[in-house]
Formats: structure tokens, C-alpha cells, sequence
């Protein structure tokens, strides 16, 4: 194989491994979205939030320690050395589903029924509110997080690849990161048991049916307020498993809730009903942002990674205004 | 009506106000005995939904509320229950322009209704083959989008649904909305089947008087939020003002748009 053609495979390969990422910030997105009609602007802190939740664990933080010694006077700020990834995490969901039920409690259960743009109003408020819930219980300094994921690059992948290139070719092999393999795999399985839980479960069909219809499903004995908890756990597992994966690449900090933005074309082109649609989007997106910044990008300059998801976002809504693989809007003639 | 029967259901003097000011119910009372199929009939905005949406206690997320007078189901005060909790006692609503679960495939939405049961697969798949047998159309067309099926397919999916839950009053809103003269006979055919076979008792808000008051034991005719007559079916489809106002039945000949001068008769109640 010509080098030039294994160049744009690795730019390829790199950029599915980035829209990986992506889609699961998209995924959590879509399960609110598709539950409850609510575009969850928070979505993005609840990564950050459950990622310094899980590090904080992990080192054996105590929770509101800085508030706690303003207080009090004292010094404390870790009350052990830490326990087990395992168990972290484990905690860290449970946190997770209590948050969800404080949402509901506090938020949902009083705005049923009310304009979509007002709830979307309140998840930004919830947003700042969780932002700033994070830095009071974890400190706002930028952490490490290691769950134990290998990361770095792939010697075995670089030596494979650097067969495939003529012998006299100065080729060095392809790089690819382990971590973003290992995103992938999780993704799917994320991917294969959600869908296998919404087809095939009866908590799954009840949250298609809200989906569809609340007041029918209200007929039917369905308690929203339990759907909302259930909906709010997973969207907030899928906020943990995306935290976790960015957390591991770029630290856990702050610009970790921006990752949101970037979830947002890739909603727009799979469209916010669609589960897969989000791993797509996800796909194109990062793919797309790849080869677009490896071929045009050279000739206007570059930093096109910046802006191309939008664009294309752009011209989505333009064209497709329901996503590649948004719910068809039903309509009997 | 044979006085010995007990009410399932006893609405007495209800109010009921949307948005904090918007009084919509002026006072409404009625009794379904059990085993009966009682109509309340009336025209637009008489407030016959939001009379069967305060029994299933959906008015909530309407922001309407009961606020004058009580509602019985068996003996027990019921409205201040939670939707959910009315549907476990065995009162499920049937809405008003079918509302199914467009996305869910007919045998999912059926089996949707069944959601609150714990009484093991194997009964619930019995009651799907029961509602099946019931509206045979519906297991030819198990596999497809409800969203995709027809208006008439729609209705019986929203009344199979309901049925899932083993219920023991059906509130049944307007079933025939949009539907062909021949499909609304079919429909209120299988209410009374469902009615005298599964001794489901049915509360039935129909804009259609004349096949309701057909199908029906009892009535009560709504206007403007009050109870304005009400009686045995029969007696109601023989009565002059129902004929004339509800089911378009001038006493007398047939009427020549040149002689008309005004009503002949006069709503009575509304002086």
C-alpha cells in the first residue's frame, strides 16, 4: 500500500476513535431527549460532576473538605488513601441515581407539563448549579484520573502497519491510542445493552411508551416520577462512563463539561430520538473533522476541527432537519 | 335501574377549576352501578372529558383540579390518588383520540397495558390472546407500527390496551371520534360484548347520542358543566328536548328552511 493511502486510514482510524468520544456524551443526551422531551443542557456537567465524584472517591477526598474547614477551622482533606476503582465506581453510580432522584424531586415533579423551553431553562440552571455543587465537594483543581484503562500508543498496531507499506517507504507504522480502543469497545457494549434493554425489557417498552405518549402512559398506570429516576440513572451512568473516558485523556477539570458542545452536531446529524444515530453522528463527526482538517485544512490555514462540526450541523438542519436517524414524524393522511 | 346493585363509581358534586380560575365543572354528580354502561353525553366543552379525566385523576397534568365535592370508587375516596394508583385499583382510562404509543408495535402497546400486573407471563399472555379473540384485526397487524395502523385499528389498540390491565370500570372517552358509521357500531358491539362477557363496567363519554343512548343503560346529558338531565337510555332517546337538540329529531314533519322561524322548543333548563 502507497503511504499516502495508510496516512488516510490513520487519520480515518483516529477519527472514528473521536467520535467515539463524542457519541457518548451524545448518548446521554438522547435518552433524556427521547424520554422526557427534555434537551438536558446539564448533560455535559454530569460528566464532569460524576468524573470528580469518581476521582474523589478513588483518592479518599472528604466531600465539602475546603467548606468544611472554613467552618470548622481544621485541616482535613482526605480521610483515607483511597479505595478501590471497583468500589469508586460503584459508589459513584450510586451518587449518580441519588442525584436523579433529587432532579425529579426538586426539579421535574413541579414543572410537568409545562413549555419545553422552560424545562430546557431549568436544566441550565441545574447545570450551574451541579457546576458549582462540584467545586464546593471536590475542590476546582485540575485531577488526574487513571481507572486502570492502558492509554498511549499502540507498538503492536505501529508494527503491523509498517509492513503493509513498501520496504523502501520511510513509514514509521500508524498510531493509534489504546484508551481510544478501549472507548470504543465500551461504547458498544454501552450501546448493545441499552438497546437490548429498551426492546426487550417491560421497564424498557414503559420507557418507549412515555416516550411516545406520557398521558397515555399516565392511563396505564406508568409513574412518570419512576420512569424520570430510571431515565435520569442511566443518562447519569452514561455521564460517568463519558467522564470517565475523557477524564482518562485529558484530566478531570473544568473545560471537561464543554465536551457538550461537541455533542450537539452530532445529535443534529443522528438525530435526538436515536441511539445508534448518536454513535453515527459520532462516527461522521469525528471522522469527518479528520480528514477535512487533513486535506482542506492545509490550504485555509488549518484549526478547521474547531468549526467543521458545526457546519455540517449547518447543512443538516437545513436539509435533514430530523437526523440521519431520527424518529420519522408519524402523520396519517 | 335495579336498586340493588351497588355504584362502582360515585361522583358527588364536583368542581373542578383549570389553571387556578377557570371553572369548568359547575357541580356534576353522578352513579355508575356495577356492570352498567352509563353515557354522559353533550356537546363540545360540556365538560365530559374533564368529568372522566377527574375520576382518572389526569386532570393534574392539566393543571385542573377537584375542588369542591368527592369522588367514590367502591366506597373509598379516590381523588386525590395519583394516576397510577387509580389504574391498581382497577379504574383505566381510555383517551379521547386514542392516543397509542405510535412507535411501539401493536403487541407492544398491549403489552403496555399490562404494565402493572404481577401476576406472571403466562396470565398476561393469556389476556393477549383474549383481547385478540376480541378484535381478531389487531393479531393480523401484531408486528406493525401502531403509528401506521388505521383510525378504527387505533381505537381498538387504545381499548385492548386498557383491557390488559384487567380492569373493573373502563372510562371510555368519545370512542367514536373520527370514525366510519360502520366501525363506531363495530366498536360499541365489542364494548357490550366486553360488558356482558368480562363484567367490565364502562363510563362512556360520547358526543354520537344516538348510538350511545343504543348501547347504554343509563345516561346523563351535560351542558355547560352541570348535569342537565339524566336518565334510563331508554327514556332519554324518547324525550322530546333530547330528540330535538342531541339527536336532530324535530317532533313532526320534516322541516322546510322557509317556515322556520325559531325554535319550537326552547331549552327549559337554562331559564
Amino acid at each position: 500500500m502507497p503511504v499516502e493511502l495508510l496516512n488516510v486510514i490513520e487519520v480515518m482510524l483516529n477519527g472514528l476513535m473521536a467520535g467515539i468520544m463524542y457519541s457518548l456524551v451524545a448518548l446521554g443526551f438522547v435518552l433524556i431527549y427521547k424520554a422526557s422531551g427534555i434537551f438536558n443542557y446539564a448533560q455535559g456537567v454530569m460528566a464532569l460532576f460524576a468524573a470528580l465524584t469518581l476521582v474523589g472517591f478513588q483518592t479518599g477526598q472528604v466531600p465539602f473538605a475546603h467548606l468544611i474547614n472554613v467552618i470548622f477551622g481544621t485541616h482535613i482533606e482526605y480521610w483515607s488513601d483511597g479505595l478501590n476503582t471497583f468500589v469508586a465506581i460503584i459508589l459513584t453510580i450510586i451518587v449518580m441515581v441519588i442525584l436523579a432522584y433529587l432532579v425529579e424531586r426538586f426539579l421535574l415533579r413541579h414543572l410537568v407539563n409545562t413549555e419545553p423551553i422552560i424545562l430546557f431553562m431549568a436544566t441550565i440552571g441545574l447545570a450551574y448549579f451541579m457546576e458549582g455543587l462540584g467545586d464546593l465537594m471536590w475542590g476546582a483543581n485540575i485531577k488526574a484520573l487513571n481507572v486502570g484503562i492502558p492509554s498511549g500508543g499502540s507498538f503492536w498496531w505501529e508494527d503491523v502497519t509498517k509492513t503493509w507499506a513498501p520496504a523502501e517507504a520511510d513509514y514509521y507504522g500508524m498510531y493509534i491510542d489504546v484508551l481510544d480502543v478501549w472507548a470504543a469497545v465500551i461504547a458498544i457494549l454501552l450501546v448493545v445493552s441499552l438497546t437490548l434493554f429498551s426492546q426487550y425489557t417491560k421497564t424498557g417498552r414503559a420507557l418507549r411508551a412515555v416516550a411516545d405518549d406520557h398521558q397515555a402512559a399516565l392511563t396505564l398506570g406508568i409513574s412518570l416520577r419512576t420512569i424520570w429516576v430510571i431515565v435520569w440513572s442511566i443518562a447519569g451512568f452514561v455521564a460517568l462512563v463519558a467522564g470517565i473516558m475523557w477524564g482518562s485523556k485529558s484530566g478531570v477539570q473544568f473545560s471537561l463539561s464543554l465536551i457538550a458542545l461537541k455533542a450537539l452536531p452530532v445529535l443534529i446529524l443522528g438525530g435526538f430520538t436515536s441511539i445508534p444515530g448518536a454513535i453515527i453522528g459520532g462516527l461522521i463527526i469525528g471522522v469527518g473533522e479528520k480528514l477535512f482538517e487533513y486535506w482542506i485544512g492545509p490550504l485555509i490555514g488549518g484549526a478547521t476541527e474547531n468549526w467543521f462540526a458545526y457546519v455540517l450541523a449547518l447543512v443538516f438542519l437545513m436539509f435533514r432537519p430530523q437526523g440521519l436517524f431520527g424518529e420519522k414524524i408519524i402523520e396519517r393522511v | 335501574m335495579d336498586q340493588a346493585q351497588i355504584n362502582v363509581l360515585s361522583i358527588k358534586n364536583i368542581e373542578v377549576i383549570y389553571d387556578h380560575v377557570i371553572l369548568v365543572l359547575k357541580g356534576v354528580s353522578l352513579e355508575v352501578p356495577e356492570g352498567s354502561i352509563v353515557a354522559l353525553l353533550g356537546a363540545n366543552g360540556a365538560g365530559k372529558t374533564t368529568t372522566i379525566k377527574s375520576v382518572s385523576n389526569l386532570l393534574g397534568t392539566e393543571r385542573g383540579e377537584v375542588t369542591k365535592g368527592s369522588i367514590e370508587f367502591m366506597g373509598e375516596r379516590v381523588e386525590n390518588l395519583l394516576p397510577s394508583d387509580l389504574v391498581h385499583r382497577g379504574v383505566v382510562q381510555v383517551m379521547e383520540g386514542r392516543h397509542c404509543f405510535e412507535h411501539l408495535t401493536v403487541e407492544e402497546n398491549l403489552l403496555t397495558g399490562a404494565y402493572i400486573r404481577k401476576d406472571g407471563r403466562q396470565k398476561i399472555n393469556d389476556d393477549l390472546e383474549k383481547v385478540y379473540s376480541y378484535f381478531p384485526r389487531l393479531k393480523e397487524r401484531r408486528k406493525s407500527q401502531a403509528g401506521y395502523t388505521s383510525g378504527g385499528e387505533q381505537q381498538m389498540i387504545a381499548v385492548g390496551r386498557a383491557l390488559m390491565a384487567r380492569p373493573k370500570v373502563i372510562l371510555l372517552d368519545e370512542p367514536s371520534m373520527g370514525l366510519a358509521p360502520q366501525l363506531v357500531e363495530e366498536i360499541f358491539e365489542i364494548v357490550k360484548q366486553l360488558n356482558e362477557t368480562e363484567k367490565v363496567t364502562f363510563l362512556l363519554a360520547e358526543q354520537n347520542t344516538f348510538v350511545a343512548l343504543r348501547y347504554a343503560s343509563y345516561g346523563y346529558i351535560l351542558e355547560n358543566g352541570r348535569v342537565v338531565m339524566d336518565g334510563e337510555a331508554k327514556s332519554l332517546a324518547e324525550n322530546e328536548d333530547v330528540k330535538e337538540f342531541y339527536l336532530g329529531l324535530s317532533g313532526g314533519d320534516k322541516k322546510n328552511f322557509r317556515n322556520v322561524k325559531s325554535y319550537r322548543r326552547r331549552k327549559r333548563w337554562l331559564a
